[in-house]
């Protein structure tokens, strides 16, 4: 009934107010400029188009494959979506199932709700997108984009456990050295599962229908180069997807490196090597919030902690938009040039 | 016909069924952070909030414990909060030891493990109650009127719309490859890949089914005279009774907030 990972899908009470709220505001801001950028690069199709295939990520959920001990794997779906329908209509998609899950079945909180989108509609789509992309630009031929894309499903369900966990520490209901090894280790698997299937489903709309597939992706399916572009296009784009990934892949680094450790000392340290001390400052051990009073002093600096990793993230994102945008620019530059030669 | 329950709606004729969506939406929210900013150990302002979830689901005829006997579907996530217990430093309740290490329980990491349970059991028994009482077109045109981008009203009504079709399609496939690979409680044909693999292919075909459908869909619009975008049904302004039924929510929740953090006691 309730198919998808459920630990990524906090019920309400499980964020504290300022964590709720923090994400609230990011998620918003990061959806508003999905807003824009999908209103500007799809056409009036889109109305049915994007209802319909969001009920299909829902569907998509319920798909099941036994994987042992009565356990058995899952889609999340994000980077599938990021990858058939662009990161923009993928994250609208991924955020309105994410409501649709809270409204009609309380999967999900309506309080968190932010939060769960960010996770898994955010991160999901726009994050998996970049890693998709990054290692995409690498390579050539198909099956190195199916590999691409399969590192980018399995980085997307980590890098949500990842958030989910520091979310909670944060909001002083579960300590980090608990947390973050659980999550992290429970979605590595996961991670797998949704990898697996996401290459597969990629692998069998490329080869039954490739027109579906974005005009790129199609262009590689059916052994090309890639856009018209070639080596020029390949070139003004590909450092700038890689270093967008190499940002992104630094940021897990930093937020994963406490996991080699797992002793809370290795923990403050590794926080206060990187410049996290007010991480730190908010954990459950260090200083007791005093709960019976809502003390400014520990809500502030939640507040400011949980802002500080999620501007980060929000940076890596908004550098994915704007190259984006140039890319778009400079393919009609192009498009203008064949069609006045 | 679909095995999903797609909708919580339970029709009455009562006055919280009578209630515009806009008003039960923003109230139910409103109780939902309220209760999220309760203290900790604040379990009787817990237990009257959820006194106030019973009041409420009594007087929309669906008996005062429908909402609590169908919350408990959230409880599995409270996994997440039970290493507290064991962590948050205090009074030590009890200790067990275990071969190599001794698990002690403190007062205080108790007391924050069940209040987040309580509180999260009671938040959820608001939304399902918002659920049962309101129509879910009401409530996307609530979410319309509250000025949620267009692009999102509509995807969120069309995947409604389409969800008992998809999740039918999906549950058909699903049946089809039960029926071919020879699924037996606890083991099913095919290495662990190759079983992957089939639930990739058939997610693969459900996009392309999905994705046929919403052109046929979209054809069937243009039929029809669609031009571009979804001309939603007109909303009025509140009426001034409806704004009255806020503005005594907000004050009744501003003060049971107020009067949690200031008089009634907690653990």
């Amino acid at each position: 009934m309730f198919p998808a990972p459920f630990l990524l899908h906090a019920p309400d009470g499980f964020f504290s107010v300022p964590v709720s709220v923090a994400f609230w505001v990011v998620t918003a801001a990061v959806l508003a400029i999905s807003v824009r950028e999908a209103n500007r690069s799809l056409e009036e199709r889109t109305v049915p188009t994007l209802g319909v295939l969001a009920a299909f990520i829902f569907a998509a959920q319920m798909v099941n494959f036994q994987v042992a001990g009565g356990t058995s794997g899952h889609l999340l779906g994000g980077v599938l979506a990021a990858v058939l329908l662009g990161p923009w209509a993928g994250s609208i998609v991924m955020a309105s199932v994410i409501a649709v899950q809270a409204l009609v079945f309380q999967d999900g909180g309506l309080v968190v709700m932010g939060a769960n989108i960010f996770n898994m509609g955010i991160i999901g789509t726009l994050g998996g997108y970049v890693v998709y992309r990054a290692i995409a630009s690498l390579g050539r031929g198909w099956r190195w984009q199916l590999g691409a894309a399969a590192v980018a499903a399995w980085f997307a369900v980590e890098a949500a456990a990842v958030v989910t966990a520091f979310q909670l520490a944060l909001s002083d209901t579960s300590p980090l050295n608990v947390a973050l090894p659980a999550m992290a280790g429970v979605h590595a698997l996961i991670g797998l599962g949704e990898a697996a299937i996401t290459v597969a489903a990629l692998a069998f709309i490329a080869s039954v229908r490739p027109d579906l597939l974005q005009s790129r992706e199609r262009a590689i399916a059916a052994g090309g180069e890639g856009h018209a572009g070639g080596l020029r296009g390949a070139l003004r784009s590909g450092p700038a997807w890689l270093a967008a990934g190499i940002v992104a892949s630094a940021l897990v680094v930093v937020v994963l490196a406490p996991f080699a450790s797992a002793d809370p000392d290795g923990l403050e340290r590794v926080a206060i090597d990187h410049g996290f001390d007010a991480v730190a400052k908010a954990n459950p051990y260090e200083i007791l919030p005093d709960y019976t009073v809502p003390g400014l002093g520990g809500t502030a600096s939640t507040v400011v902690s949980g802002l500080l990793g999620v501007l980060l993230v929000l940076a890596v994102v908004l550098g994915a938009a704007r190259i984006v945008a140039a890319r778009r620019a400079a393919r009609l530059q192009r498009e203008e040039a064949s069609s006045t030669a | 016909m679909s095995g999903l329950a797609l909708d919580r709606y339970l029709p009455r004729e009562s006055p919280i069924h009578a209630l515009d969506a806009r008003v039960k939406f923003l109230v139910a929210v409103a109780f939902i952070l309220a209760v999220s900013l309760l203290p900790a150990g604040a379990f009787a302002s817990i237990a009257i909030a959820w006194a106030a979830i019973a009041l409420a689901s009594g007087a929309a005829k669906l008996g005062p414990f429908r909402p609590t006997r169908n919350a408990f579907f959230a409880l599995p996530f409270v996994l997440a909060a039970l290493p507290l217990v064991f962590t948050r430093p205090g009074e030590e309740l009890f200790s067990l030891p275990l071969a190599v290490f001794t698990l002690r329980v403190s007062v205080e990491g108790l007391v924050a493990f069940l209040t987040i349970a309580s509180k999260s059991w009671v938040a959820v028994q608001a939304a399902l109650l918002l659920a049962y009482t309101t129509p879910f077109h009401d409530l996307v045109d609530a979410l319309r009127a509250l000025r949620l981008p267009t692009i999102f009203v509509t995807t969120v009504s069309f995947m409604y719309r389409y969800l008992a079709v998809l999740s039918d399609e999906a549950s058909r496939m699903l049946r089809a490859r039960a029926a071919r690979s020879g699924s037996r409680s606890g083991r099913s044909g095919g290495s662990l890949r190759w079983r992957a693999v089939v639930a990739g292919r058939i997610v693969g075909a459900l996009f392309i089914r999905a994705y046929e459908r919403s052109e046929r869909v979209y054809q069937a619009m243009l039929a029809r005279g669609f031009e571009g975008t979804v001309r939603p049904r007109a909303s009025r302004a509140l009426r001034r009774r409806e704004w009255a039924a806020l503005a005594l929510a907000a004050a009744l929740l501003a003060s049971f907030e107020a009067a949690a953090h200031l008089w009634i006691p907690a653990v």
